[in-house]
């Protein structure tokens, strides 16, 4: 870890004018926020990320979730992971969001890492958390040692010859399938990002992670109203039973009527660069009737592009099995 | 491990035997076998307990090595200077400059052969090239980062196949016989029913919960070394010969211990660099490893590759058994996991062959970790007999039990307390194993698919010497002094219930004190032998004291016994009476003590090793068990959980339920992990162990944990110490991963042979769904 300067912000304004004095807002952004710090803290000590100005946003009033005018749901920057999991209105009407959070971490972590932090959270891509190794994403030109390595939890969709990390995150997969849109405060003034504008596939330059630049400050994400007859869940496989990162996830949000599909929204994570919403499994599924043959050609129609490397082919065909169960779970009449 | 490597950590042998069971002694008082809470619970609980790395003193000063980025090759280089001229930073040690470190020559067992910093090779990915010591922690690490040193790179292997071409059987680097009877190639062939398959162990990683730490304090003549270490005597042993001063130059105290699996045994060379620092410096210096450090420099269980071949008749005679394996070694050191520990006698056999080998890859020394040899080794041998009893279509346990034999066909001799027979029928009662249906994927809950799968264990017992200090105290309390140490197991707890036992003083009021070199020497904490070592000698020393508190009840004035021989009287719960009389009519001891104006009686307490009593060479000495697993398999979303484990356990006299069963079931789940989890990867580019954090190194959580069912027999065996008890540390892990690989089989037609279990290997097509 290198040594840093700490300051505490009191309001978002400050806070933004802090974080626009970074170079970049990407990896090795030398102001970095920190919320729960659970990811950015590990990172520092690993020398991963070396930030010369930590700026604690954790004063700010951003913790809040309440219902928008027009029926959906603000989630504050700052609302913890579990205060988010537990919320009566997220378990109601977005239990995906609550379940894929629950599946994730444990418990100590939950009550610390918070939405946007979430949101941000960096690849656990073995070779990026280590300096002895080559990462493009950490140091770009310097190569990629997923690529032919050890690379069994890697992707398997969105890669690219430079990059194979996965985004490991279970909440972001919820909030894709969720449509969420997060709000961003920034020397520039406000934005609405749409979740899958927000993240950016490795390509050549895996270093950039999303569209945020210096001083983009989260302050909340909203949820759309809940659709009336929709029904939701998350699927999360892995090795053992507990805190683990996801190998496979299914996020699933559905409406069925007299057995036929109307909507379909479906989320994968674990296998994708960024979290990965599945347009081609959703039109396989709309409009046709709930059963376990169509769920199979969704989720072949999911995996078509995916391309595994050496120690994760399996992957493919235990996504496709997530995608099919989470759709059996969701379209069970209760 | 063999007889003979357990001599070479237990020590000699010399001494007397202690008193054997004797058939007409009193049975020992309910105290032994009771499930006594842990004495130092409170402590532990309160967070008062003091580990390693809790030691803090005046002017102590914090050490962080650098660890090489080759995993061969030669340093070229060491620039410091950025590191010396950062804020706090008091030293940087390496090659150049560390002062004389020695090899041992004068017996005990180190880890690595080779000192830190010997010379300017690099054996393996993360040796330690450099160390920094700065007066805060943050200093050194963040100095460390900034040492660069340059590499010659040379070639390097860590290739996890260990296939390589050796010179023939017998000669020099070729497999070693380590059992022959029979003629195994002739009855193989004859055999109409084969079993040949070859089993795979990975490198599996100790990963006690608390890491490796050394605070060392050099006092001008003398160090004080605080350790997390499994053994302080031997430690003591080695580390003063590293450091080149005389034995009593170094006392090693390890009060707690966050245990050690193995991986605590012997010291590591950052015992003897923080050492060297304290020295050098004249501080204090703490120097604590890293979780990622522990991937590579405080050993591992090595990869194994065995290749089993039984033969039998069509009626389940086992007409041969050959067990040829290999394991990784490193360069430094040949270090042989004994996977054939329990081969030669589990099952009766004419034929029987097993041989070792060694190959060489560039990796840290391995090292015993928790049923070493027996535990890959019965993955094995009982993967192999699963694989026969499915051929003759035999039941597994019928088979088992078939095979069965009360003579260890190997030395020739009656085992002096086998109950494997036992253990297989009250496991199957426990298990209702009668209600399993043979054929693969035939038992289902639900959606899952279920596997039942058994397999037996065994683990050597044996005895050390021992020595102890036992005071009974005018005020009611007694203390215990023995150069042992309680690594988690429960030794502190154990002592004080024979102390219980003999003088009927509360448990509580017994002051247990291990964990110090400077105390009677006492066993270390391996091969499940700890606890047969120390009883004889802790009933040794409280019956000297006892008979010490008798002679005092004869000789003083004033005593009620004034004028009595001592041998015309006893002690029982506590109060001196004369024998033949009732214990009621007698006076408590501490009385005695108070009329003499004795602040205490103090009774030396010795007992020779196992293989010092002539009895034991009529007799093979091992504990046994049985071990039953359920898996369930839900092929629609590939998903495995180990459900439910009864492990039966023939482990000579309990001494404490609680404790036993603690040691039993933590060995289920980690036997799970083995089964599932566990794999050290060595990145085949670097040789770096490239998973060496918990995310990417999978242990099982609480939630991965079956339900365990743990039975122990409870039956003394009589060669070992006055109370029957073997060791129950290790042989809780033998036999769960090769149950779970049966049952695995049952559930889904998959035979894995190579560890660990992972989905990918039963989403193949040909898996039952
Ligand atoms: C052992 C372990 C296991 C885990 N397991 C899982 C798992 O199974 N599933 C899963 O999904 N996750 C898992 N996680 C990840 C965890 O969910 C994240 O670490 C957490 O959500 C990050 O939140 P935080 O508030 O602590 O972020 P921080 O560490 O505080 O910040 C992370 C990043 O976000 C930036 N940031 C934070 N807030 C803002 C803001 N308002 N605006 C702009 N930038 C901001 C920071 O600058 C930093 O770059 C695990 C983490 C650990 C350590």
């Amino acid at each position: 870890m290198q040594t840093f300067e700490y300051r505490q912000s009191t309001s978002v304004d400050q806070a933004v004018q802090a974080g626009a004095r970074s170079k970049r807002a990407q990896q090795y952004a030398d102001v970095r926020f920190i919320a729960g710090g659970t990811t950015l803290v590990d990172l520092m000590k690993l020398d991963v990320e070396r930030p010369n100005q930590v700026v604690d946003i954790n004063g700010l009033p951003l913790a809040q979730i309440k219902t928008s005018a027009d029926g959906g749901l603000v989630i504050g920057a700052l609302a913890r992971n579990s205060a988010v999991a537990h919320h009566p209105v997220v378990q109601r009407d977005y239990a995906v969001l609550s379940l894929a959070l629950l599946s994730g971490a444990s418990p100590q972590l939950r009550n610390m890492a918070t939405t946007a932090g979430n949101l941000l959270q960096r690849t656990r891509c073995v070779y990026f958390r280590d300096t002895a190794h080559a990462c493009n994403k950490r140091e770009p030109g310097s190569g990629c040692s997923a690529i032919g390595g050890h690379n069994r939890m890697l992707a398997i969709l969105g890669t690219s010859k430079d990059c194979i990390a996965s985004n490991p995150s279970d909440q972001n997969v919820a909030l894709t399938a969720l449509e969420a849109t997060i709000q961003v405060q920034g020397v520039k003034g406000n934005q609405s990002i749409p979740i899958q504008d927000f993240y950016l596939k490795p390509g050549s330059t895996p270093n950039s992670e999303n569209v945020l630049e210096p001083g983009d400050l989260i302050v909340s994400v909203t949820l759309p109203p809940p659709a009336p007859d929709t029904r939701s869940h998350y699927l999360k496989l892995r090795d053992r039973a507990a805190y683990e990162f996801a190998l496979a996830s299914a996020a699933i949000v559905i409406k069925v009527n007299g057995g036929r599909i109307e909507r379909a929204r479906v989320a994968l994570g674990g296998v994708g660069t960024v979290p990965w919403r599945s347009r081609e499994a959703e039109q396989v599924l709309e409009g046709h009737t709930a059963d376990v043959a169509l769920f199979r050609r969704a989720a072949e129609a999911a995996l078509k592009d995916a391309q595994p490397a050496s120690e994760n082919g399996f992957k493919v065909e235990l996504a496709k099995r997530c995608i099919v169960q989470a759709l059996t779970v969701s379209t069970q009449s209760a | 491990m063999r007889f003979e490597e357990f001599v070479e950590f237990i020590g000699s042998q010399e001494g007397a035997p202690p008193k054997s069971l004797d058939a007409n002694a009193p049975p020992p008082s309910a105290i032994i076998g009771a499930g006594v809470p842990r004495i130092d619970g409170p402590l532990k609980t309160t967070g008062s307990a003091r580990y390693a790395a809790d030691y803090n003193f005046p002017g102590l000063v914090y050490a962080v090595p650098v660890r090489a980025t080759i995993a061969s090759g030669k340093i070229q280089r060491i620039d410091s200077s950025a590191a010396e001229a950062m804020p706090g930073v008091l030293l940087v040690m390496h090659h150049g400059n560390i002062m004389p470190l020695y090899r041992n020559a004068s017996g005990g067992r180190n880890s690595e052969s080779r000192p830190a910093f010997e010379d300017e090779t690099v054996y393996y990915w993360g040796q330690y090239v450099a160390a920094v010591v700065a007066e805060t922690f943050e200093q050194a690490q963040a100095a460390a980062a900034t040492v660069k040193v340059e590499y010659e790179p040379a070639k390097f292997n860590v290739d996890p196949s260990l296939s390589d071409s050796l010179p023939p059987e017998g000669e020099p680097g070729g497999p070693r016989v380590m059992s022959n009877r029979g003629n195994t190639e002739s009855a193989f062939a004859s055999a109409l029913v084969k079993v040949d398959e070859t089993y795979i162990t990975p490198v599996e990683t100790h990963n006690p919960m608390e890491m490796h730490a050394t605070v060392a304090v050099w006092d001008g003549k003398k160090y004080t070394l605080y350790e997390s270490s499994q053994g302080v005597m031997n430690h003591q042993n080695v580390v003063s010969q590293v450091l080149g001063v005389p034995k009593e130059n170094v006392e090693v105290i390890s009060r707690f211990i966050g245990s050690g699996f193995g991986g605590k045994l012997f010291p590591w060379p950052h015992s003897a660099i923080a050492a060297a620092a304290s020295r050098k410096l004249n501080r204090p210096v703490k120097l604590t490893l890293s979780r990622k450090m522990m991937f590579s420099n405080s050993g591992h269980r090595p990869r194994t590759q065995q290749r089993m071949r039984l033969g039998a008749t069509t009626d389940g005679k086992l007409l041969s058994l050959q067990q040829n394996y290999r394991n990784h070694t490193s360069y430094g050191d040949d270090i042989r996991e004994n996977c054939g520990e329990a081969t030669p006698f589990l099952y009766s056999t004419a034929n029987l062959k097993v041989t070792s080998a060694l190959v060489r890859r560039n990796v840290g020394t391995p090292t015993p970790m928790r049923g070493p040899g027996a535990v890959p080794g019965l993955f094995a041998l009982e993967s192999a007999m699963d694989e026969l009893a499915i051929k003759l279509k035999k039941d597994p346990v019928e088979l088992r039990l078939s095979l069965d034999t009360l003579i260890d066909e190997e030395k020739n001799r009656p085992f002096s307390s086998r109950h494997l027979k036992e253990c297989l029928q009250l496991g199957a009662e426990k298990f209702g194993w009668s209600r399993r249906t043979p054929e693969v994927g035939s038992m289902r809950k639900g959606d899952l698919i279920l596997g039942w799968g058994v397999a037996a264990a065994s683990w050597g017992a044996n005895r050390g010497v021992c020595e102890t200090e036992v005071s009974l105290r005018a005020d009611g309390t007694a203390r215990v002094g023995c150069g042992t140490q309680d690594i988690g197991t429960g030794s502190y707890t154990v002592i004080a219930q024979v102390i219980t036992d003999k003088t009927g003083i509360p448990v509580d009021k017994v002051d247990v004190v291990l964990g110090s070199s400077a105390l009677p020497p006492g066993p270390t904490s391996g091969g499940s032998t700890a606890t047969a070592t120390f009883l004889p000698a802790v009933i040794d020393g409280v019956n000297a004291a006892i008979k010490v508190v008798l002679t005092v009840a004869g000789n003083t004035k004033d005593s009620p016994f004034e004028g009595k021989d001592p041998n015309s009287l006893t002690m029982t719960a506590g109060r001196v009476h004369e024998k033949g009389a009732p214990a009621a009519s007698g006076v408590s001891y501490n009385e005695i003590l108070h009329i003499a104006n004795l602040a205490s009686a103090r009774g030396d307490g010795k007992s020779g090793g196992l293989g010092a009593d002539p009895k034991s060479h009529n007799f093979s000495t091992h504990s046994f068990g049985a071990q039953f697993v359920e898996i369930e398999w839900d092929p629609g979303i590939a998903r495995l959980r180990v459900s439910r484990v009864v492990s039966v356990i023939d482990g000579g006299r309990i001494i404490n339920m609680r404790m036993a069963t603690n040691q039993v079931a933590g060995a289920i789940v980690m036997g799970v992990g083995m089964g599932l989890f566990e794999e050290t990867i060595y990145d085949p580019r670097n040789g770096h162990p490239i998973n060496d954090n918990f995310a990417d190194y999978i242990v099982p959580t609480i939630a991965d944990a079956p339900q365990i069912d743990v039975h122990f027999l409870d039956i003394p065996d009589p060669l070992l110490n006055e109370y029957g008890a073997r060791g129950i540390g290790e042989i809780g892990l033998a036999g769960i991963a090769p149950a779970i690989t049966a049952a695995v089989y049952h559930a889904t037609g998959v035979r894995v042979r190579e560890l660990p279990v992972r989905i990918e290997d039963l989403m193949k097509t040909n898996a039952v769904t």
